[in-house]
């Protein structure tokens, strides 16, 4: 029945033999991380990403930032000594999909958010070398000069509520509006959406108020990178992997 | 197939079966090493899932026999580094700020610690030298904007400057232009004063009229003859080392729109001993006082 002989001269049997195989794999590899609770610590301060910053996730994600810089600090010395603590699987839980990565042409950037300044992020992104003088990153100058598309950010935010991000009614309600709040602490939209993203950052990020441009964006985005976490509240000996 | 093996006449080896316009596959046994490697392999991985955490559980998962965990290996390798560094780690902890450049072994300690955290946290705004540049002051020279003694600088690596911390250091200078506190005419003038002193000024009717408005809007923070003031923040007019650049259109620029450049906090990024070795090699570029 099972002879090799027979099983690789029937492409169906072969087909259905090898789809058993891997489900076994799969259910013993994936299927425990969706139930065992280990799998994700309780971490306080971990909240959705605010309509600004999730923008500029699409934004990193469309530039294909992940093909030179990873989002996770691995659990070595050197990399926390010079990134800082070890990535969290709480901190990457509201990503879909995750900015892990293993290629790091770039540095890792799970952690960036407050290590520059805006003015640094927006002369680093208009020209590397005018910061970093031996950086390869290429420029991004369009970046500040595009207007940011926030039409649909709504439907961005509905879609990743369906894959288990917890964003409310009101939330999805307010996406423009909180856009708005963030990018001007002296609106009138700017309370709402800081009583809805309790720890968020409100300012104009790129230094040019006039217009609301996709390096908002991403710049909003970088500089929460990684700052989310109360790592005063968190116990590491509570967490051993 | 079934019965005889088909059996190639050169080499005396069974071949597969399989024919190809007349070319068939000898059925090598594969080498005897690999195969053995296979098996060995095979047996290793029982060894790794009964030693190290291997098979997920209902509510856990099998911690092996050493009990191993990726996170408090971690930890152990902080501790060891700290451990190797011996008695002198915990020397610059207690030691004072301003007394650890007095005791030569710490002096060099926190010196070498300093340059590579200076090398990973701080080169890419100051550059890897601390030469700075636009809008990064340099920190090799001896033009201090809030101050450079080793307590200053690490008053401003601690907190920052104009950041979110609560004790960064903070001022502000107005955008004397789009805030619609000067016209453009004035902003010409009061750039004029401020180009004459450093004798480069070339139109001293202007330059006078803008000494008027200099002593009403600029005197309190940057202080008679332009001399600045670092208890406020207020860089030094007079020396020609200028942070965004000393031509008349970046003057323009600085007096209409103000720069508000922004240093970030370290405080909660790095430890304490890091904290002050930094200040300590800061202070010792060449600038310190």
């Amino acid at each position: 029945m099972f002879s090799h002989a027979r099983i690789e001269k029937n492409s169906i049997l072969l087909t259905v033999l090898t789809l058993i195989v891997v489900s076994i794999g799969g259910l013993v590899e994936i299927a425990p991380l969706f139930y065992l609770e280990s799998t994700i610590e309780k971490v306080k301060g971990m909240r959705p990403y605010t309509p600004l910053e999730l923008k500029g996730r699409n934004i990193y994600i469309r530039e294909g930032c992940y093909n030179c810089h990873s989002q996770m600090v691995r659990s070595l010395r050197d990399e926390v000594e010079r990134y800082g603590h070890y990535s969290l699987a709480a901190e990457s839980m509201y990503d879909h999909p995750f900015q892990w990565g293993s290629k790091r042409t770039g540095p890792d950037l799970a952690r960036v958010g407050g290590r520059y300044s805006d003015d640094w992020h927006v002369a680093h992104m208009n020209d590397p070398r005018s910061v970093v003088p031996e950086s390869i990153m290429p420029g991004y100058p369009f970046l500040a000069e595009t207007p940011l598309r926030i039409d649909q950010v709504a439907d961005h935010m509905a879609a990743n509520r369906t894959v288990g991000v917890p964003y409310t009614d009101e939330m999805i309600e307010n996406a423009q509006a909180d856009i708005k709040g963030q990018l001007d602490p002296f609106s009138d939209e700017v309370d709402g959406f800081l009583e809805r993203y309790p720890n968020a950052i409100s300012r104009d990020f790129d230094g040019n108020p006039e217009m609301v441009s996709e390096l908002d964006a991403l710049i909003a985005y970088m500089q929460m990178l990684g700052t989310l976490v109360d790592f005063d509240a968190y116990k590491p000996e509570e967490n051993l992997r | 197939m079934a019965g005889q093996p088909d059996v190639d006449e050169f080499s005396g080896t069974e071949t597969t079966g399989h024919e190809w316009d007349g070319i068939k596959e000898l059925n090598n046994p594969l080498p005897r090493w690999w195969l053995y490697t296979f098996y060995i392999c095979i047996l290793w991985s029982i060894g790794y899932w009964i030693v190290m955490p291997a098979w997920p559980l209902i509510n856990s998962h099998t911690k092996g026999l050493i009990g191993h965990s990726d996170r408090a290996s971690v930890a152990r390798s902080i501790e060891e580094a700290k451990a190797a560094q011996g008695a002198l780690a915990s020397r610059i902890a207690e030691t004072e700020l301003d007394q650890v450049s007095a005791d030569p072994e710490l002096l060099s300690f926190a010196l070498a610690g300093g340059r590579s955290a200076f090398a990973v946290n701080c080169s890419q705004c100051h550059g890897l030298g601390a030469a700075g540049s636009r809008g990064y002051p340099n920190l090799n020279d001896d033009d201090w904007i809030w101050g450079g003694t080793v307590a200053d600088i690490h008053q401003t690596i601690l907190y920052g400057i104009r950041s979110e911390h609560d004790e960064s250091r903070q001022n502000d200078m107005p955008a004397f232009l789009n805030d619609e506190i000067l016209t453009r005419e004035q902003v010409d003038d009061v750039v004029e004063y401020v180009l004459s002193l450093t004798a480069r000024a070339e139109d001293d009717a202007a330059a006078a009229r803008g000494a008027e408005i200099y002593a009403e809007q600029c005197v309190a923070c940057h202080q008679e003859g332009g001399v600045g003031d670092r208890e406020l923040g207020a860089p030094n007019l007079a020396d020609q080392i200028w942070l965004y650049g000393g031509e008349r259109p970046d003057l323009v620029e600085t007096v209409s729109a103000s720069r508000r450049g922004v240093m970030p906090p370290w405080i909660d990024r790095l430890d304490s001993a890091t904290l002050k070795k930094l200040a300590v090699y800061v202070h010792s570029l060449g600038g310190g006082e």
